[in-house]
C-alpha cells in the first residue's frame, strides 16, 4: 500500500519539478519548525518562537486557500471574489466545537451556554448549535457548511449561465451579506466578537506549544494532500475539460460536455477545501472572527494567486507564502503602509508579471532552452473572463 | 452515419416553418430545410441572411419562436440543450476557428473523442489503445503529425481550422455543421479543405455555410441560398446562380 501510494504520487508529480520543490519546502516547515520550537534551547540560533511557528502555520492555511482558488480560477476561469466566505464558514464550524469545549470554564461559568449567549440573556442553546459538542459532527460541518452553500449558490448561478464579471460580483455580494449577518448578535454566532476564548481541542490545551506544533504539522500535511488532489484533477481528462471551459465555454458545450456540472463540482470541491483551511486556521489563531467574511479578504486571495501565477497550482502556494510573510513583516514594521503596498503589488503584478512568479520561472526555464516552446505544461494566462 | 442506420429515417435534419426574431427583427423567417442522410449541402447567402442563427437553432443554443426542428424524423431538437444535441450526433464547427488554445493538438482531439461526457467518468478516464490509435489516425488525416504536441494557440489559422474539423470527425457525429471552413485560408488550403469535406460526406451528412464561391463549386453539391431569414433558391450551383432573384440579392446592391 505504501509503495502504491508512493508510485501514485511520484507519477502525479512527474513533470512538476517546481511542485516537488515547493511541497518539499512545505514539509520542512511542517516538521522542522515544530521540532525546533519544542526542542531548540531558548536563546540558541535555532530557536523558533511560538509566534513565528503560528505565523508559518497561518500562512500554510492561506496556501491551502490559494490552491482552492487557483483550481476554480486558474483552471476553470471562475473568478470567485467570495472564497473568504467558505474559509470563514469552515472556521466557524471548528470554532463552534471549540466553544462547546469551554464548558463551564467561561467567564459566566454557565455549563450550557457560551458566554456571549449568557450576555445576551438567552436561556437555551439555539438548534443550530446542537451537535457541535462532538468533534466528528463539527468536522462534518467543516465540509458540509461551505460545500452545501457552494453547491446551492453554484447550482443557481451556473444553471442560469451567470459567468465572468457578473459571477464575480455576486460572489462578492455573498460574502458581504454573510459578513453583515455574522456581525449581528442575534444571528447567534457571537456577533462582532466572533467566537473566542477557546480552552482546548480534543482534550489538549489549545495554547500549548505541543498542540500548536501538531496543528502546524497538520496544516502542512493537508496542504500536500490538497496539492495531490488538485494535481490529480488537473491532470485528468476532467482537468482538460476545465481548461476547455476556461478557454472556450460554448465550444465545450458543443463538444457535448455539460459545462454547468463541471463548474458546479469544481466550485463545490474548491469551497470544501477553503473550509478545511479555515478549520485549521481558527484553532491556531484562537478565534473565529466575522471580519474573515469581509470582501477585502476574498480579494486578497485573488492577489496571492495572481502574484504567484495562476493555473499552475504551485504558483498559488508561492503567492500565499510570499504575501503572507510580507504582510506579517510590513504590518509590524510599517503598519500604515501595508494596504498601499498590497495595492501596489497587485498593480505591478498585472502590469509586469501577468503570469505571476510562476510565469517568470517558466519563462526563465524556457529561455535556458531546457524546454521547447510547445511545452504543454506552460501556464496560459488570459484576462479573467 | 452508416448505410444501415441511414435507411431508418428519411431526413436527418428537418426544419419546417422556423421563425426567430430578436427585438422584432426576424433573423429567421419561416425557414424550411430538409437534409437527407449522407447528403452534402452548401448554404450560401449574404451577411445577415440568418445562417448563424439557423446553426444556433439546430445546435440548441437558441430556441425558435415557432416551427419544427427535427433530427432523424422524430427527435424534437427544440426540447434539448447544446450538450444533449452534441451527444445525439450533431457536431458544429464555428466560423472563427474555436479550438482549446492552451491544450495540445492531441488533448484537443482527446476531449472531442466520442465517449462518455459525465463528470465522474472524465475524472477516472484512461485512453485505451484503440482510442489512442483513433486519435493518431485523425491527426494524420488533418496533416498535423508534426504538431501533435504543440499547443493549439501556436498553430496557423488554417491548421486550427483543420484541427477543429478533426475534432468534429472524432466526435463521430451523424451531422456536421460547418461554418465558413475556408475563411482566412490560402487557395491551396481551401481546395484541400473542400476535398476533406467531400471525403467526410461519404459517411456523414454535412452542411457547409460558405461565402467563397470557388469553394462551393469545388464541393459539387446541392446549394441552398438564404436571404432575409428564408430560403430564396435551392438546387445545383449552376441553377441557383442563374436565378434572377439570387443575382439581384448578390449583385443588385
Amino acid at each position: 500500500m505504501k509503495l502504491l501510494q508512493q508510485t501514485f504520487i511520484v507519477k502525479l508529480l512527474q513533470n512538476d519539478d517546481y511542485g516537488r520543490y515547493i511541497l518539499g519546502f512545505v514539509m520542512i516547515i511542517g516538521t522542522v519548525i515544530p521540532l525546533l520550537n519544542i526542542f531548540a534551547p531558548e536563546g540558541s540560533v535555532f530557536e523558533v518562537t511560538t509566534f513565528t511557528m503560528t505565523l508559518l502555520g497561518k500562512i500554510l492555511c492561506f496556501a491551502i486557500l490559494a490552491l482552492a482558488l487557483d483550481l476554480v480560477w486558474g483552471y476553470c476561469g471562475i473568478l470567485s471574489l467570495g472564497h473568504g466566505a467558505f474559509f470563514a464558514l469552515g472556521g466557524y464550524a471548528m470554532g463552534m466545537y471549540l466553544m462547546r469545549q469551554i464548558g463551564d470554564r467561561g467567564v459566566y461559568g454557565n455549563p450550557e451556554l457560551p458566554d456571549f449567549m449568557v450576555f445576551l440573556n438567552w436561556d437555551a442553546l439555539p438548534w443550530y448549535w446542537y451537535g457541535f459538542d462532538s468533534f466528528g459532527f463539527a468536522l462534518l460541518m467543516v465540509f458540509l457548511a461551505p460545500g452545501i452553500l457552494a453547491f446551492v449558490f453554484g447550482w443557481m448561478a451556473f444553471r442560469s449561465r451567470v459567468t465572468g464579471v457578473y459571477f464575480s460580483i455576486i460572489t462578492q455580494a455573498l460574502t458581504f451579506a454573510l459578513m453583515q449577518a455574522f456581525f449581528m448578535n442575534k444571528f447567534g454566532f457571537g456577533g462582532n466578537n466572533g467566537l473566542t476564548d477557546f480552552k482546548d481541542i480534543l482534550g489538549f490545551n489549545i495554547q500549548s506549544d505541543a498542540t500548536r506544533s501538531v496543528l502546524v504539522f497538520l496544516a502542512s500535511s493537508v496542504l500536500c494532500l490538497t496539492y495531490f488532489g488538485c494535481k490529480y484533477i488537473v491532470n485528468s481528462k476532467f482537468g482538460k475539460v476545465l481548461v476547455s471551459i476556461r478557454d472556450a465555454e460554448s465550444r465545450t458545450r458543443f463538444l457535448g460536455y455539460r459545462v454547468e456540472h463541471y463548474k458546479l463540482l469544481v466550485f463545490t470541491f474548491s469551497a470544501v477545501i477553503a473550509g478545511v483551511a479555515g478549520a485549521l486556521y481558527v484553532p491556531m489563531v484562537g478565534a473565529a472572527n466575522p471580519s474573515e467574511f469581509s470582501p477585502i479578504n476574498s480579494i486578497g486571495i485573488v492577489i496571492w494567486v495572481a502574484l504567484g501565477g495562476r493555473g499552475t497550482l504551485y504558483g498559488a502556494i508561492i503567492g500565499a507564502l510570499v504575501i503572507g510573510y510580507a504582510k506579517s513583516y510590513f504590518t509590524t514594521t510599517f503598519p500604515d503602509l501595508w494596504l498601499y503596498i498590497l495595492g501596489g503589488l497587485f498593480v505591478l503584478t498585472t502590469m509586469y508579471l501577468p503570469e505571476g512568479i510562476a510565469g517568470k520561472i517558466e519563462q526563465f526555464r524556457r529561455s535556458r532552452g531546457s524546454k521547447t516552446d510547445d511545452d504543454p505544461s506552460e501556464p496560459v494566462m488570459e484576462v479573467a473572463k | 452515419m452508416n448505410a444501415e442506420a441511414a435507411e431508418n429515417f428519411q431526413s436527418v435534419l428537418y426544419l419546417n416553418g422556423v421563425t426567430k426574431s430578436f427585438d422584432g427583427f426576424k433573423a429567421i423567417n419561416n425557414l424550411s430545410l430538409d437534409i437527407a442522410p449522407g447528403e452534402l449541402r452548401a448554404i450560401i447567402g449574404p451577411n445577415g441572411a440568418g445562417k448563424s442563427t439557423m446553426m444556433d437553432i439546430i445546435t440548441g443554443k437558441t430556441k425558435p419562436d415557432k416551427g419544427e426542428v427535427r433530427f432523424k424524423d422524430n427527435i424534437d431538437l427544440t426540447r434539448h440543450d447544446e450538450a444533449d444535441i452534441a451527444n445525439m450526433g450533431i457536431g458544429r464547427k464555428f466560423q472563427k476557428p474555436t479550438v482549446i488554445e492552451s491544450l495540445t493538438v492531441w488533448d484537443n482531439l482527446d476531449l472531442a473523442l466520442v465517449g462518455n461526457r459525465g463528470i465522474w467518468q472524465t475524472l477516472v478516464f484512461k485512453l485505451s489503445a484503440n482510442q489512442s490509435q483513433r486519435i493518431e489516425e485523425i491527426i494524420t488525416l488533418i496533416g498535423l503529425q508534426e504538431k501533435k504536441d504543440a499547443l493549439a494557440k501556436n498553430l496557423s489559422h488554417g491548421q486550427k481550422q483543420w484541427l477543429e474539423i478533426g475534432m468534429l470527425i472524432i466526435q463521430e457525429p451523424e451531422v456536421l455543421l460547418v461554418d465558413e471552413p475556408a475563411g482566412g485560408m490560402t487557395d491551396y488550403e481551401t481546395m484541400e479543405t473542400a476535398k476533406l469535406l467531400k471525403d467526410i460526406a461519404k459517411n456523414h451528412s454535412v452542411i457547409v455555410v460558405e461565402h467563397d464561391m470557388d469553394f462551393v463549386r469545388a464541393l459539387e453539391c446541392k446549394v441552398t441560398v438564404l436571404h432575409e431569414g428564408s430560403v430564396l433558391a435551392e438546387g445545383s450551383l449552376q441553377k441557383v446562380s442563374d436565378d434572377p432573384r439570387v443575382i439581384e440579392v448578390y449583385l443588385g446592391r
